[in-house]
Protein backbone atom coordinates (compact mmCIF):
# COMPACT_ATOMS: atom_id res chain seq x y z
CA UNK A 1 0.00 0.00 0.00
CA UNK A 2 1.32 3.49 -1.27
CA UNK A 3 2.13 6.26 1.75
CA UNK A 4 0.20 9.09 0.75
CA UNK A 5 2.20 12.46 1.57
CA UNK A 6 0.25 15.68 2.33
CA UNK A 7 1.72 19.46 2.65
CA UNK A 8 0.81 21.47 5.59
CA UNK A 9 2.28 24.89 4.79
CA UNK A 10 6.18 23.94 5.00
CA UNK A 11 5.68 20.60 6.17
CA UNK A 12 5.58 17.58 4.83
CA UNK A 13 3.65 14.79 6.30
CA UNK A 14 3.97 11.00 5.59
CA UNK A 15 1.45 9.09 7.99
CA UNK A 16 2.33 4.82 7.43
CA UNK A 17 -0.82 2.96 7.33
CA UNK A 18 -0.31 -0.13 8.41
CA UNK A 19 3.07 -2.75 7.94
CA UNK A 20 4.52 -1.68 4.63
CA UNK A 21 6.25 -3.94 1.65
CA UNK A 22 10.48 -3.11 0.98
CA UNK A 23 8.79 -1.58 -2.30
CA UNK A 24 6.38 0.81 -0.65
CA UNK A 25 9.01 1.93 1.75
CA UNK A 26 11.28 2.84 -1.24
CA UNK A 27 8.40 4.33 -3.04
CA UNK A 28 8.06 6.74 -0.07
CA UNK A 29 11.78 7.41 -0.23
CA UNK A 30 11.94 8.08 -3.71
CA UNK A 31 8.46 10.46 -3.32
CA UNK A 32 9.51 12.40 -0.03
CA UNK A 33 13.31 12.74 -1.58
CA UNK A 34 11.51 14.26 -4.81
CA UNK A 35 8.71 16.27 -3.13
CA UNK A 36 10.61 18.39 -0.64
CA UNK A 37 12.11 20.32 -3.46
CA UNK A 38 9.60 20.19 -5.54
CA UNK A 39 7.10 22.15 -2.58
CA UNK A 40 10.03 23.67 -1.26
CA UNK A 41 9.09 22.31 2.27
CA UNK A 42 11.79 22.78 5.28
CA UNK A 43 10.59 20.02 7.09
CA UNK A 44 9.50 16.17 7.20
CA UNK A 45 7.48 14.30 9.44
CA UNK A 46 7.05 10.86 9.26
CA UNK A 47 4.34 9.14 11.28
CA UNK A 48 4.95 5.12 12.10
CA UNK A 49 2.16 5.41 15.09
CA UNK A 50 0.45 2.69 13.38
CA UNK A 51 3.20 0.57 13.32
CA UNK A 52 3.75 -2.36 16.06
CA UNK A 53 6.90 -4.00 14.37
CA UNK A 54 9.82 -2.03 12.70
CA UNK A 55 11.95 -4.59 10.88
CA UNK A 56 15.98 -3.65 9.78
CA UNK A 57 15.11 -2.63 6.58
CA UNK A 58 12.21 0.15 7.71
CA UNK A 59 14.79 1.35 10.38
CA UNK A 60 17.87 1.59 7.58
CA UNK A 61 15.20 3.76 5.12
CA UNK A 62 13.98 5.73 7.76
CA UNK A 63 17.35 6.67 8.88
CA UNK A 64 18.52 7.15 5.04
CA UNK A 65 15.16 9.11 4.46
CA UNK A 66 16.58 11.48 7.15
CA UNK A 67 19.78 11.75 5.90
CA UNK A 68 18.70 12.17 2.29
CA UNK A 69 16.49 15.14 3.13
CA UNK A 70 18.92 16.93 5.15
CA UNK A 71 21.40 17.00 2.51
CA UNK A 72 18.47 18.56 0.22
CA UNK A 73 17.95 21.29 2.45
CA UNK A 74 15.09 20.28 4.87
CA UNK A 75 14.91 18.33 8.26
CA UNK A 76 13.42 15.28 9.29
CA UNK A 77 11.34 14.24 12.32
CA UNK A 78 10.41 10.62 12.94
CA UNK A 79 6.76 10.43 15.21
CA UNK A 80 4.73 8.08 17.03
CA UNK A 81 7.57 4.99 17.47
CA UNK A 82 5.38 3.12 20.49
CA UNK A 83 7.43 1.76 23.19
CA UNK A 84 7.56 -1.99 22.66
CA UNK A 85 9.06 -0.68 19.25
CA UNK A 86 11.01 1.22 20.41
CA UNK A 87 13.09 -0.58 22.66
CA UNK A 88 12.65 -3.78 20.32
CA UNK A 89 14.47 -1.15 17.87
CA UNK A 90 17.35 -0.37 20.32
CA UNK A 91 17.78 -4.07 21.10
CA UNK A 92 18.59 -5.21 17.75
CA UNK A 93 20.78 -1.91 17.68
CA UNK A 94 18.42 -0.18 15.22
CA UNK A 95 18.98 3.49 16.89
CA UNK A 96 18.52 6.21 14.08
CA UNK A 97 21.37 8.18 15.23
CA UNK A 98 21.39 11.18 13.85
CA UNK A 99 17.61 11.62 13.47
CA UNK A 100 15.46 13.46 15.41
CA UNK A 101 12.14 11.59 17.13
CA UNK A 102 9.46 12.66 18.86
CA UNK A 103 6.35 11.37 20.71
CA UNK A 104 3.64 12.33 17.76
CA UNK A 105 2.38 14.34 15.57
CA UNK A 106 1.96 17.55 17.71
CA UNK A 107 5.35 17.71 18.73
CA UNK A 108 6.98 16.69 16.02
CA UNK A 109 5.28 19.87 14.52
CA UNK A 110 6.47 21.96 17.54
CA UNK A 111 10.19 20.83 16.64
CA UNK A 112 10.35 21.82 13.47
CA UNK A 113 8.77 25.08 14.39
CA UNK A 114 11.53 25.47 16.99
CA UNK A 115 13.99 24.42 14.57
CA UNK A 116 12.58 26.85 11.78
CA UNK A 117 12.87 29.75 14.66
CA UNK A 118 16.54 29.32 15.79
CA UNK A 119 17.56 29.30 11.71
CA UNK A 120 15.78 32.75 11.22
CA UNK B 1 -22.07 -69.68 17.46
CA UNK B 2 -22.40 -66.28 17.48
CA UNK B 3 -25.73 -66.14 18.25
CA UNK B 4 -25.11 -68.03 21.20
CA UNK B 5 -22.35 -65.91 22.02
CA UNK B 6 -24.29 -62.58 21.82
CA UNK B 7 -27.19 -63.46 23.99
CA UNK B 8 -25.30 -63.88 27.04
CA UNK B 9 -23.40 -60.58 26.48
CA UNK B 10 -26.92 -58.48 25.72
CA UNK B 11 -28.58 -59.94 28.98
CA UNK B 12 -25.69 -59.24 30.21
CA UNK B 13 -25.50 -55.54 30.04
CA UNK B 14 -28.68 -54.54 31.10
CA UNK B 15 -28.25 -56.61 34.32
CA UNK B 16 -24.81 -54.87 34.96
CA UNK B 17 -26.42 -51.55 35.12
CA UNK B 18 -29.28 -52.33 36.81
CA UNK B 19 -26.71 -53.77 39.61
CA UNK B 20 -24.79 -50.24 39.30
CA UNK B 21 -27.98 -48.20 39.27
CA UNK B 22 -29.49 -49.99 42.74
CA UNK B 23 -25.81 -49.56 44.49
CA UNK B 24 -25.99 -45.70 43.59
CA UNK B 25 -29.60 -45.62 44.81
CA UNK B 26 -28.90 -47.68 47.96
CA UNK B 27 -25.40 -44.79 48.35
CA UNK B 28 -27.58 -42.27 47.98
CA UNK B 29 -30.14 -43.46 50.52
CA UNK B 30 -27.07 -44.15 52.86
CA UNK B 31 -26.30 -40.81 52.34
CA UNK B 32 -29.85 -39.18 52.72
CA UNK B 33 -30.42 -41.29 56.14
CA UNK B 34 -26.59 -39.92 56.77
CA UNK B 35 -28.06 -36.48 56.33
CA UNK B 36 -31.20 -36.86 58.70
CA UNK B 37 -29.12 -38.14 61.67
CA UNK B 38 -26.62 -35.07 61.06
CA UNK B 39 -29.32 -32.90 61.33
CA UNK B 40 -30.77 -34.44 63.96
CA UNK B 41 -27.91 -34.02 65.91
CA UNK B 42 -26.89 -30.97 64.86
CA UNK B 43 -26.41 -28.89 68.47
CA UNK B 44 -24.58 -31.90 69.48
CA UNK B 45 -22.15 -32.55 67.15
CA UNK B 46 -21.78 -28.73 66.54
CA UNK B 47 -20.38 -28.20 70.36
CA UNK B 48 -18.49 -31.55 70.64
CA UNK B 49 -16.72 -30.19 67.65
CA UNK B 50 -16.56 -26.77 69.01
CA UNK B 51 -15.15 -28.53 71.95
CA UNK B 52 -12.31 -30.34 70.40
CA UNK B 53 -10.96 -27.54 68.59
CA UNK B 54 -10.48 -25.48 71.46
CA UNK B 55 -9.01 -28.93 72.87
CA UNK B 56 -6.36 -28.93 70.17
CA UNK B 57 -5.68 -25.54 70.48
CA UNK B 58 -6.68 -24.62 66.90
CA UNK B 59 -8.06 -20.86 65.68
CA UNK B 60 -6.32 -19.20 68.70
CA UNK B 61 -6.50 -15.87 66.52
CA UNK B 62 -10.25 -16.44 67.12
CA UNK B 63 -12.40 -15.73 69.50
CA UNK B 64 -14.47 -18.85 71.25
CA UNK B 65 -17.98 -16.62 69.85
CA UNK B 66 -16.53 -16.78 66.18
CA UNK B 67 -15.12 -20.23 66.46
CA UNK B 68 -18.51 -21.16 67.48
CA UNK B 69 -20.41 -19.48 64.58
CA UNK B 70 -17.71 -20.21 61.95
CA UNK B 71 -18.68 -23.67 63.32
CA UNK B 72 -21.90 -23.59 62.23
CA UNK B 73 -21.63 -22.27 59.16
CA UNK B 74 -19.05 -24.83 58.12
CA UNK B 75 -21.22 -27.81 59.86
CA UNK B 76 -24.35 -26.60 57.65
CA UNK B 77 -22.45 -26.14 54.38
CA UNK B 78 -20.78 -29.48 55.01
CA UNK B 79 -24.17 -31.70 55.38
CA UNK B 80 -25.12 -29.79 52.40
CA UNK B 81 -22.42 -30.86 50.59
CA UNK B 82 -23.15 -34.09 52.18
CA UNK B 83 -26.95 -33.65 50.99
CA UNK B 84 -26.38 -32.52 47.44
CA UNK B 85 -23.14 -34.07 46.34
CA UNK B 86 -21.61 -30.36 45.40
CA UNK B 87 -18.89 -28.52 46.09
CA UNK B 88 -19.41 -25.16 44.47
CA UNK B 89 -21.32 -23.24 47.14
CA UNK B 90 -18.50 -25.20 49.62
CA UNK B 91 -15.99 -24.22 47.37
CA UNK B 92 -17.25 -20.75 47.49
CA UNK B 93 -17.87 -20.93 51.50
CA UNK B 94 -14.40 -22.09 51.79
CA UNK B 95 -12.97 -19.19 49.81
CA UNK B 96 -14.85 -16.43 51.18
CA UNK B 97 -13.52 -17.99 54.73
CA UNK B 98 -10.35 -17.76 53.89
CA UNK B 99 -10.32 -14.45 52.61
CA UNK B 100 -11.52 -13.33 55.89
CA UNK B 101 -9.32 -15.10 58.26
CA UNK B 102 -5.93 -15.12 56.29
CA UNK B 103 -5.48 -11.78 57.35
CA UNK B 104 -5.64 -12.91 61.16
CA UNK B 105 -2.89 -15.20 60.73
CA UNK B 106 -4.77 -18.23 60.53
CA UNK B 107 -2.29 -21.11 59.55
CA UNK B 108 -2.94 -23.81 56.78
CA UNK B 109 -2.26 -26.54 59.07
CA UNK B 110 -5.53 -25.38 61.51
CA UNK B 111 -7.80 -25.11 58.70
CA UNK B 112 -7.02 -28.54 57.42
CA UNK B 113 -7.03 -29.64 61.22
CA UNK B 114 -10.43 -28.53 62.16
CA UNK B 115 -12.36 -29.77 59.05
CA UNK B 116 -10.22 -33.43 59.97
CA UNK B 117 -11.69 -32.90 63.19
CA UNK B 118 -15.17 -32.34 61.99
CA UNK B 119 -14.90 -35.40 60.17
CA UNK B 120 -13.82 -37.37 62.45
CA UNK B 121 -16.56 -36.31 65.21
CA UNK B 122 -19.09 -37.09 62.79
CA UNK B 123 -17.36 -40.70 61.66
CA UNK B 124 -17.55 -41.08 65.67
CA UNK B 125 -21.21 -40.50 65.96
CA UNK B 126 -21.90 -42.80 63.07
CA UNK B 127 -19.96 -45.71 64.97
CA UNK B 128 -22.02 -44.75 67.98
CA UNK B 129 -25.29 -45.45 66.25
CA UNK B 130 -24.82 -48.21 64.51
CA UNK B 131 -22.83 -50.06 66.83
CA UNK B 132 -25.06 -52.96 66.93
CA UNK B 133 -25.13 -53.22 62.86
CA UNK B 134 -22.05 -53.59 61.76
CA UNK B 135 -22.86 -54.29 58.02
CA UNK B 136 -25.04 -51.19 58.10
CA UNK B 137 -21.77 -49.42 59.65
CA UNK B 138 -19.64 -50.54 56.99
CA UNK B 139 -22.28 -49.37 54.24
CA UNK B 140 -22.74 -46.08 55.73
CA UNK B 141 -19.07 -45.50 55.81
CA UNK B 142 -18.66 -46.38 52.65
CA UNK B 143 -21.04 -43.78 51.59
CA UNK B 144 -19.42 -41.34 53.44
CA UNK B 145 -15.94 -41.55 53.59
CA UNK B 146 -15.27 -40.38 49.78
CA UNK B 147 -17.74 -37.61 50.60
CA UNK B 148 -15.97 -36.46 53.45
CA UNK B 149 -13.00 -36.59 52.03
CA UNK B 150 -13.39 -34.42 49.02
CA UNK B 151 -14.80 -32.18 51.45
CA UNK B 152 -11.93 -31.96 53.36
CA UNK B 153 -9.89 -31.83 49.97
CA UNK B 154 -12.32 -28.92 48.61
CA UNK B 155 -11.88 -26.51 51.82
CA UNK B 156 -7.97 -27.24 52.10
CA UNK B 157 -7.46 -26.48 48.14
CA UNK B 158 -9.61 -23.30 48.70
CA UNK B 159 -7.55 -22.07 51.58
CA UNK B 160 -4.09 -22.10 49.62
CA UNK B 161 -5.03 -20.94 46.92
CA UNK B 162 -6.70 -18.04 48.31
CA UNK B 163 -3.41 -17.81 50.11
CA UNK B 164 -1.61 -17.82 46.55
CA UNK B 165 -3.82 -15.25 45.09
CA UNK B 166 -3.10 -12.85 48.18
CA UNK B 167 0.71 -13.84 47.95
CA UNK B 168 0.42 -13.18 44.40
CA UNK B 169 -1.02 -9.78 44.74
CA UNK B 170 1.16 -8.50 47.02
CA UNK B 171 4.13 -9.11 44.55
CA UNK B 172 2.72 -7.83 42.15
CA UNK B 173 1.90 -4.57 43.94
CA UNK B 174 5.91 -4.40 45.46
CA UNK B 175 6.88 -4.61 42.00
CA UNK B 176 5.23 -1.77 41.12
CA UNK B 177 6.13 0.02 44.09
CA UNK B 178 9.63 -0.52 43.38
CA UNK B 179 9.58 1.49 40.24
CA UNK B 180 7.58 4.51 40.66
CA UNK B 181 7.20 7.34 37.73
CA UNK B 182 6.83 10.56 39.34
CA UNK B 183 5.86 13.56 37.58
CA UNK B 184 7.82 16.21 38.84
CA UNK B 185 6.59 19.51 36.39
CA UNK B 186 5.09 19.59 33.50
CA UNK B 187 6.58 16.93 30.85
CA UNK B 188 9.16 16.22 33.54
CA UNK B 189 9.72 12.83 34.71
CA UNK B 190 11.93 11.30 37.57
CA UNK B 191 12.65 7.49 37.29
CA UNK B 192 14.33 7.03 41.35
CA UNK B 193 15.95 3.77 41.46
CA UNK B 194 16.85 2.19 44.90
CA UNK B 195 18.44 -1.14 45.59
CA UNK B 196 19.61 -4.18 43.74
CA UNK B 197 18.59 -4.37 39.63
CA UNK B 198 18.18 -7.70 38.42
CA UNK B 199 17.18 -8.04 34.56
CA UNK B 200 13.99 -8.80 35.33
CA UNK B 201 13.68 -5.75 37.17
CA UNK B 202 15.50 -3.65 34.60
CA UNK B 203 13.01 -4.58 31.62
CA UNK B 204 10.16 -3.66 34.09
CA UNK B 205 11.66 -0.59 34.48
CA UNK B 206 12.07 0.27 31.06
CA UNK B 207 8.61 -0.70 30.59
CA UNK B 208 7.10 1.03 32.76
CA UNK B 209 9.34 4.20 32.18
CA UNK B 210 8.51 4.46 27.91
CA UNK B 211 4.52 4.09 29.09
CA UNK B 212 5.14 7.12 31.79
CA UNK B 213 7.01 8.86 28.85
CA UNK B 214 3.97 8.09 26.72
CA UNK B 215 1.13 8.82 28.91
CA UNK B 216 2.97 12.21 30.37
CA UNK B 217 4.05 13.37 27.51
CA UNK B 218 7.06 13.64 29.18
CA UNK B 219 9.98 15.48 26.95
CA UNK B 220 12.82 15.16 29.82
CA UNK B 221 13.30 12.56 32.37
CA UNK B 222 15.48 11.87 35.28
CA UNK B 223 16.71 8.86 36.04
CA UNK B 224 18.30 8.76 39.50
CA UNK B 225 20.32 5.90 40.42
CA UNK B 226 21.98 7.29 43.73
CA UNK B 227 20.63 4.41 45.29
CA UNK B 228 21.73 1.56 43.28
CA UNK B 229 25.47 0.61 44.70
CA UNK B 230 26.41 -1.68 41.47
CA UNK B 231 24.99 -2.89 38.44
CA UNK B 232 26.63 -5.35 36.16
CA UNK B 233 27.59 -5.44 32.24
CA UNK B 234 23.82 -6.69 31.16
CA UNK B 235 22.09 -3.98 33.14
CA UNK B 236 24.14 -1.28 32.78
CA UNK B 237 23.76 -2.07 28.75
CA UNK B 238 19.90 -2.37 29.40
CA UNK B 239 20.28 1.23 30.79
CA UNK B 240 22.09 2.48 27.90
CA UNK B 241 19.40 0.59 25.44
CA UNK B 242 16.76 2.40 27.71
CA UNK B 243 18.21 6.08 27.13
CA UNK B 244 18.40 5.34 23.40
CA UNK B 245 14.50 4.07 23.44
CA UNK B 246 13.23 7.01 25.42
CA UNK B 247 15.49 9.37 22.75
CA UNK B 248 12.95 7.24 19.93
CA UNK B 249 10.34 8.64 22.42
CA UNK B 250 10.95 11.96 21.75
CA UNK B 251 12.16 12.67 25.23
CA UNK B 252 15.78 12.98 26.59
CA UNK B 253 17.18 11.47 29.56
CA UNK B 254 19.43 12.37 32.09
CA UNK B 255 21.00 9.97 34.70
CA UNK B 256 22.19 11.19 37.81
CA UNK B 257 23.88 10.03 40.99
CA UNK B 258 26.66 7.18 39.27
CA UNK B 259 28.85 5.98 41.64
CA UNK B 260 32.44 5.38 41.13
CA UNK B 261 31.83 1.45 40.49
CA UNK B 262 28.95 2.27 38.26
CA UNK B 263 30.56 4.89 36.42
CA UNK B 264 33.62 1.90 35.95
CA UNK B 265 31.29 -0.57 34.66
CA UNK B 266 29.96 2.18 32.13
CA UNK B 267 33.90 2.89 31.35
CA UNK B 268 34.55 -1.26 30.39
CA UNK B 269 31.39 -1.06 28.25
CA UNK B 270 32.62 1.59 26.23
CA UNK B 271 29.31 3.42 26.33
CA UNK B 272 29.09 5.74 23.81
CA UNK B 273 28.84 9.17 25.85
CA UNK B 274 27.52 11.41 23.25
CA UNK B 275 24.57 9.23 24.01
CA UNK B 276 24.43 9.17 27.66
CA UNK B 277 23.69 12.32 29.56
CA UNK B 278 24.95 12.26 32.82
CA UNK B 279 24.89 14.50 35.68
CA UNK B 280 26.47 14.45 39.30
CA UNK B 281 23.31 14.75 41.91
CA UNK B 282 19.44 14.47 41.66
CA UNK B 283 19.70 18.22 42.23
CA UNK B 284 21.88 19.03 39.51
CA UNK B 285 19.59 16.42 36.96
CA UNK B 286 16.81 18.33 38.03
CA UNK B 287 18.48 21.76 37.42
CA UNK B 288 18.93 21.14 34.07
CA UNK B 289 15.77 19.34 33.00
CA UNK B 290 14.20 22.80 33.69
CA UNK B 291 16.85 24.16 31.83
CA UNK B 292 16.02 22.17 28.93
CA UNK B 293 12.23 22.84 29.35
CA UNK B 294 13.18 26.20 29.07
CA UNK B 295 11.53 26.84 33.39
CA UNK B 296 13.55 29.33 35.28
CA UNK B 297 13.54 28.90 39.13
CA UNK B 298 13.77 32.39 40.96
CA UNK B 299 13.54 32.99 44.74
CA UNK B 300 10.79 35.46 45.29
CA UNK B 301 11.96 36.24 48.81
CA UNK B 302 14.81 35.82 51.61
CA UNK B 303 13.71 32.66 53.25
CA UNK B 304 12.73 32.82 56.66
Amino acid sequence: MEVPILKQGDVLIATFQAALSDADLNQLRRGLVQQVVKHRSRGVIVDVTAMDVMDSFASRTLREIAHMIRLRGAETVIVGIQPEVAFAMVQLGMTLEGVATALDLEEGLAYLIQKFKSVE
Amino acid sequence: MAKRESSPKDLGTPTNQGVELTRSEAQSELLRELVAHLRQNRNQLREEWVGRISETRLLTAMTKEEIFAEATSVYDSYVEALETETFEALQAYARNLSERIIPRGVETHEVVGIVLLLRDVLARSLFAKYQTDFRKLNRILDAYEPAANRIANTVAVGFVQERERVIRQQQEAIRELSTPVLQVRERLLILPIIGVIDPQRARQLTEQLLRGIRTNRAKVVVIDITGVAAMDVTVANHLVQTVEASRLLGATVIVTGLSPEIAQTLVTIGVDLGKMNTVGDLQGGIEQAERLLGYKVVTLAEPR
